[in-house]
This record gives C-alpha cells, structure tokens and sequence, in this order.
C-alpha cells in the first residue's frame, strides 16, 4: 500500500488522487473528503481503460496538489514518507506511467527529484473532466512516465477535444511525434540557472551537452520576467483555490465535524478540522486578493500580466525552440514545517510558475525542464529524447 | 409637502428550458420529489464542469430583443461567492462584468399616461435550491439548483406601486408569449429597489432594498408601505433612514431590515475560467431574431384588424405555440378570422373531450391548411372538414387520404341531390306535412336526412335551395 490511498490488482497506471475513478474514494490528500466515493471517472482515465490499460490506485498527493511534491496530506498524518509517490511507483518500474495534475509544480518537482519524467501539456489539450479542481484556469493533466517515449504513448491516448469541459480545445488530437532535432535553438534562462544550486546548475550543463552532440544551438540569455509571473499565478492560483475549495463546507458529502451547534459551526468546525494548515493559507490569501479594494491590484493585475506576458514569451519564441531551466532550487528534497509551507512553495513555485500563468507545455526531464510555445510538445519530447540517450 | 417615488427593479426569471443551465438535468418544471433532478455537476461535486446551455442564451437574447436592448456580442460569466448550504458549490455562477443585454426601454401605459422605463442590463445566471425546514433538522433540496434565470435590471424610472405592477404584468405576457417563461408562481422573484425625495428635487433620496418577493399585490403592498415608512421619517423624524436590505412580512404588511451596509457580504466577484466567453455571431443572432415571437402589442393589434375577438387574442398571446400554429397556417393562405376559429373553437373542442387542452395539440401547419383549403375551396363542406380535423387531432392522419378514403370529397350533381331529396321527401311524409302546416322546424329535420343520406358530403346551400324548391 505504500504510495496507494486505493490500490487495485495488476493495474499499469497510477493515478493521482486529485483525478476521479469511479466507485474509487479519492480524497486528493485531504481529511475534508473523506469518504467520497465519485460517481464517474476523469474523461483521461475512461480514455486510457478504453485503450486496455489498467488502473493500478490511487496514489498519494499532498493536500489538494498545493505543496512541494506530496509531503503534506491526510494520509501522511497515518504513514510518513509519502512525497512523490507516482512519482516514485513509476521510478521502481511498478507502473508504466502515472496520471497527476500540474496545478503549482508539485508534479514536475516530484519528476526531477525521483529523476523520472512529467510532461505538463499545453492547456486544454487534456479534458480536466474529473479533476478534482483547485485552479481551473491553469491547471492540467499530465504524464509521468520514464522517458519522452513513454510519455508520448500516453499523450496520444488522453489527449483530444471533450465535450463535457467546456475549456477544452476543439482539436482531436495533436502531435507528439520524436524526431530530429539538429538545428534547433534553446536558451538557457540565466536568472532561473543563477537561482538554483551548483547540482541543479550542473544537471542543466551536462543535458545542454547532450542537446549540443545532437546539433542543438543552446545559448544563455536574459528573460528577466519569473518573479512577475509567479506573483500573478500565486494570485490567480489561490483566489481560484479558495473559491474551488469553498464547496467542502460538511453539509453534502466529505468530512463533517462532530460537533456543532448550528449551520455557521457546521461550515467552520468542519472546515477547521478538514482542511491543513497549508490549504487554510491558500484560502486566506486567494480571499484577501478578491476582496473589495483589492481585487483591482491583485487578481485584476495578474490577468493583465498573464497577457502581457504572454506576447513577451510568443516573441521570444520567435528566436528559439524552448527554453531550459531548473525545476527547483535544489537538486534534491529537504524536509521542513508545514508552517514555511506557503512560503515555501512560492518561492518554489518561481520555477514552474510560467506554464500554468500562460497555459504552455513545460516538460521536468533529467531534473531539468524544458518549456516552450503551445501545441509545442513534440519538440520538447523530441530535445528531451536526444538528451536521455546521450545520457545513458 | 408633496413626495415623489423612485424605484428601481430587478426581476428575475426562470426560463422555461429543457435542462439546467450547466447541465442536462431537467428544468425548472421537471421535479416531482426533492433532490429528484439534481447530477454531480448541480450538487457541486468535484470533477464536474460547467457546460454552457445554447438555449439559455437565445431565450436572454430573445428577452432582450423584446426589451429593445442592445445585445452583447461578447459575453462572460462571473463567481459570486457566499457560503449557504442550498447553494451546493458556496459561489453562484452569474454575469458581473459583460452581461448579456444591456440599455433597453420598455414603454408603459398607465394610468398618467404613457411611462418609459429604461433596462440596465439583463444577465443571466443559476438558481439557487431549496431549504426545507422539519422538526429538529433543516433538509436541502436540490432541484432548483441551476434552474436558468435572467434577471432583469431597470434604471430607477419607476414612480409609483402602479407603474411596477403594469410593467410586471407586461414583462409576464411578453415572456409568455415569447415562450421565454410561463411566469408561473414563484418562477417570476422581484427585488424592488426605492427611496423618496421631495417632488422636484433631483437628489435621490436614501435606498432600501425589498428582497425576494413572488406575488404583484405582496409587491404593491411592500411598496406602499415602504414609500410611506420613508416619508413618515423624513417628515416626522420617526426614525433614522440608512440604506439597507429589507424583508417584506405579508402577514403584518411591514417591511424588516435584514442587513445594512456595513455588515453586507463581500461577493468577491471573479470570472469563472470554466466557461470560454461566448461570442455571439452575426449568424446566430439572426436566427435568434427571426425566431423571436413578434412584440406583443404589436401582435394584438394585428390579430385585431383580422377581425379576431378579444377573447381568442387573449387566448393567443398567452399561448406561444397556438399563435404560432395561427401565423402559420395564415401565412399558407388561410383566413386569420377562420383559422382561428378551426384552431381555438374546433381544436380545442376535439381536446376537451379527451380531457385534453390547446396545449396538448400537436397538428401541423400544413394538415390544418390542407383541410382549411378543402373547405374553402368547396371540394367538401364544413362538417366534412371537422370529421377529417377530428381524425387528425386524434390519430394524426393525412387529411387528403383520409377524405378520399370516407367518401367525403364525393360530389353529387344536382340530378344526384334531387333523387336523394325524392327519397327523403317520401319517406318523412309526416315531416313534410308539417312543414306544410307552417312548421320550419320540420325544413330542418328533413335537411338532415338529406345530409345523412349523402354521408355530409355536398354543398349544404345547394341541397337547401333544392330542398325548399321541391317542397
Ligand atoms: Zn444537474
């Protein structure tokens, strides 16, 4: 059961607990849906049974996806050393690939340190029917699976229009085919690069040095934008958060407090007792940006950013194929309290933060990460496939 | 001191739609038993999405187009967040920033003359559910959640208690016959928004807001009652006006405060990135206008110089789907006048005696037409054409076939007509005597056999004037 909430016979795909299975209680790592058993399964996992592959469990996440990479949940208050776990299952060869959602980085976080890979797919390209949701505008389903290969086979299955998400994009299906990459052009983001520690520094030279053996050009440039765009997407992320999250309230299905005197106790011993102690400072934050005088210069602010930047990545993708950049300041985990959660995983999150604000594929591959324009996935697995095997 | 009112209005309609606004679930007028229409997505599990009802979006359109308002071609959907347990997500999904409609007019006819009232905007949005309160518990149900609403928001144009109920009255008929919404009770909420000022002035006076009210007389009442509190504090000092949100209590006929501004919610409004805005093409609102039922004035008028009663007007402005069989069938050729009278005395004659009414008629155009022609044209007469209505009416027949197939379209040329009235002349030898004796009953009693002997079919007025000559 270790990495399992739920864990089924002979299955080869993991899935993270924020995605629905029907008739499988999923929890997304919080006390506050205990019980919840849903009535149907995510559009990804239906097209995946479809295609004769078979679900394996449930897999550990931390509470709603909001921490690092799964150290904080439900499920670790009973067993400890959860983090990464679909992660970890795809690492030991136990499943094929793994299904989670990329809301905050958490995924592409657990892919470099368990040193496997998470494709976070261009946005609306992978029906988020059936993900338990936190913020609707950025957030994806995505692929673990050890190698760019592996993570295509899965792509090809999953992705595809949805008419039951009505952010779905109208395509049926889109390339992830692996090719040549000579000639291609990647620019190492020196403000990301400075930001991380020698090993991450060094990850990202050794796997330039594999691009370069393949005929890649890769150049480091200046794109001086991070701390921006992740302030926007922890506003939109967390406003989003809180309103998502607001239905947990014990009157319906989930958690309910034991005690309680009338429907205000309910709501707030219910709420206080389900949900920790990171969750309740995403909410607090997400409903500070929206409230009345400030929603103009924060959540209103971030969209203008999210759009601004946009065009600034569009230009600079004018010139080069993808971009490289660490996925986390640190080669590898360190534990630390829940209370520097929230600090945390924003300065964390500077890493990651640009895919979910604008909506771009970003691939975590050899502990490093590769992102670029949308509907670009199949350069990334291509650059990605070119490195691995020089790599090897 | 003479005090002028001024009132604005927000109403909120439930549109008469097949399925809720963001899911298949049946509409408002499905559910028998509580929680009997409700789905993952309407209970606000997790994992659902919202998924966009095009027809919610014509009928607001359509609403609008009736309230002479400029339709948005760009519009977007808004969260306003509160935490109640009949609200199964805690934020209600509804249109803040781009709503649908926005600047129409509405023109009254009232008792001081004729009144404009102008429309700020018309949004669209999901209901709330239901709480039921028993015994030690508070039960929720959730068949209402996400029923479809408009709501429809004036300037503050409104004068009097009068005035509000005439444009009530007027939005309810214009929705009806736009099968918009059949305003049944409760599907039709008003909030009614006044305040007082001395006549003359151009200040607005302080504003109370009524909530929730279903019933015109519960909102002439609250009105009146209101107008009166604010003047009564104004003019005597009886009390200190802050702008808050009131109740209205029917049975005492006084309004309560429910919450001031210093304590109202923060809504933390925020667009919902489920939903993609919708854009609304030259196309589709071209199909929506030549969908939209005529204005409903103008139509009565029209139905008026037809030479159609006030009666069947009535009839058919509040019956979408009868006055549009009527236009129709006119449309083909008919007579306005008699097809009416085919549709709304005939028709509706056939229904009732199956216990049936209008609403259950489910002829077309083209079969009314088909018989209206065949009479019109004399190939049968009128009696023949109500036997062929009443087989369509009921099993949905060809009327041509099944003419054809009765004998109704016979023919007889007056040599055929004559030996049948021979025939019934010597049959009913009383009849004619008394006829002869001065009895015109008698005339009647004897036409009938006629008609009976050659099975309805041939013109009535010939076989009379035969009848009367051979007499
Ligand atoms: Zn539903």
């Amino acid at each position: 059961m270790k990495y399992y909430n739920v864990k089924t016979d002979g299955g080869n795909i993991a899935v993270d607990d924020t995605i629905l299975v029907k008739d499988i209680e999923a929890l997304a790592g919080s006390k506050i849906l205990e019980g919840f058993v849903p009535l149907f399964s995510a559009e990804a996992v239906t097209r995946l049974e479809e295609k004769g592959y078979k679900i394996s469990g449930k897999t550990h996440v931390g509470e709603f996806g909001l921490d690092l990479l799964g150290e904080f949940s439900y499920y670790a208050e009973k067993e400890t050393d959860l983090k990464g776990a679909a992660a970890e299952l795809v690492k030991s060869g136990e499943v094929k690939a793994a299904l989670g959602v990329d809301l905050n980085g958490a995924t592409r976080r657990a892919a470099a340190v368990s040193n496997v890979s998470f494709l976070k797919p261009t946005y609306g390209t992978v029906s988020r029917y059936g993900v338990i949701s936190c913020a609707a505008s950025g957030e994806q389903i995505g692929v673990y699976a050890d190698g760019a290969k592996a993570i295509k086979e899965i792509m090809e299955t999953i992705a595809g229009h949805d008419d039951k998400d009505g952010t779905s994009l109208k395509n049926d299906s889109y390339d992830y085919s692996i090719g040549d990459v000579s000639g291609k052009k990647v620019a190492i983001i020196k403000e990301l690069l400075s930001a991380a520690d020698e090993k991450t520094q060094e990850k990202i030279k050794a796997f330039a040095d594999n691009l370069k053996k393949n005929g890649v050009t890769v150049e480091e440039i200046s794109f001086d934008v991070f701390d921006v765009v992740n302030t926007a997407w922890q506003i939109l992320m967390t406003a989003e958060t809180c309103n998502n999250v607001s239905r947990y309230d014990g009157v319906k299905f989930g958690y309910r407090a034991k005690e309680y005197k009338n429907i205000d106790e309910l709501y707030v011993n219910s709420r206080t007792e389900g949900f920790n102690f990171l969750t309740k400072a995403v909410i607090l934050y997400g409903s500070d940006v929206l409230s009345k005088g400030r929603y103009e210069d924060c959540y209103d602010k971030s969209l203008k950013v999210r759009r601004v930047i946009k065009e600034k990545f569009d230009e600079l993708m004018n010139s080069y194929d993808a971009i490289l950049t660490p996925v986390c300041s640190k080669a590898s985990y360190e534990s630390y309290e829940i209370s520097d959660a929230f600090a945390k995983v924003f300065e964390e999150s500077k890493f990651t933060a640009l895919a979910n604000l604008i909506g771009i594929p970003a691939l975590s591959t050899c502990g490093v990460q590769l992102m670029g324009k949308h509907f670009s996935e199949a350069t990334l697995l291509s650059l990605a496939y070119s490195a691995e095997k020089e790599g090897k | 001191m003479n005090y002028e009112l001024v009132i604005g209005l927000e109403t909120h309609v439930e549109l008469d739609t097949n399925s809720k606004i963001f899911c298949s679930c049946g509409g408002h007028s499905s559910p028998k038993e509580a929680n009997d229409c409700v789905c993952p997505a309407c209970s606000g599990m997790p994992g659902m999405l919202p998924v966009m009802n095009k027809r919610v979006v014509e009928l607001a359109v359509t609403a609008g187009l009736m309230l002479n308002c400029e339709i948005s071609r760009y519009t977007t959907f808004d969260k306003k967040n509160y935490y109640y347990p009949d609200l199964p997500c805690a934020y209600q999904i509804t249109q803040l920033n781009h709503p649908i409609c926005t600047n129409g007019l509405v023109s009254l006819k009232t008792s001081g003359g004729a009144r404009d009232i102008r429309i700020k905007q018309i949004h669209m949005e999901e209901d709330a559910g239901k709480l039921v309160h028993g015994g030690k518990y508070s039960y929720v149900d959730f068949n209402r959640t996400s029923v479809p609403l408009i709501e429809i928001v004036t300037q503050p144009d409104f004068r009097s208690a009068e005035e509000v109920v005439t444009y009530l009255n007027k939005l309810k008929s214009m929705f009806r016959s736009g099968g918009i919404s059949e305003c049944e009770e409760g599907a039709m909420r008003c909030d009614v928004n006044i305040s007082v000022r001395p006549e003359g002035s151009e200040k607005f006076g302080v504003r109370t807001e009524i909530k929730n009210m279903s019933s015109f007389e519960a909102i002439e009442k609250a009105i009146r009652y209101e107008a009166q509190r604010h003047i009564d504090a104004i003019e005597f000092e009886t009390e200190e006006l802050v702008q808050e949100t009131r109740r209205f209590d029917d049975a005492s006929g006084k309004t309560f405060a429910m919450r001031n501004k210093e304590t109202e919610a923060d809504y933390r409004y925020f667009p919902d990135a489920n939903l993609m805005p919708i854009v609304i093409d030259d196309e589709w609102l071209e199909e929506i206008k030549a969908n939209k039922p005529e204005a409903v004035d103008e139509k009565a008028e029209d139905y008026r110089l037809a030479g159609i009663s006030d009666k069947e007007i009535d009839m058919l402005i509040s019956n979408h789907k009868i006055s549009k069989l009527l236009d129709d069938v006119v449309e083909k050729g008919a007579r306005a006048k008699d097809a009416a009278a085919w549709i709304l005395t005939d028709c509706a004659g056939i229904l009732r005696k199956d216990g049936k009414s209008l609403n259950d008629l489910t002829i077309t155009a083209e079969k009314l037409y088909a018989i209206i022609k065949m009479v019109d044209s004399g190939d049968i007469n009128r009696n023949a054409g109500k036997k062929i209505l009443i087989a369509v009416v009921e099993n949905d027949v060809d009327p041509a076939e099944f003419c054809k197939e009765n004998g109704l379209d016979k023919k007889f040329d007056s040599s055929q007509i004559e030996t049948v009235i021979e025939k019934v002349i010597a049959e009913n030898t009383q009849a004619v005597t008394d006829y002869k004796n001065g009895k015109v009953k008698a005339l009647q009693a004897l036409f009938g056999a006629c008609m009976k002997e050659l099975k309805g079919a041939g013109d009535p007025a010939v076989i009379k004037s035969l009848l009367e000559a051979k007499l």
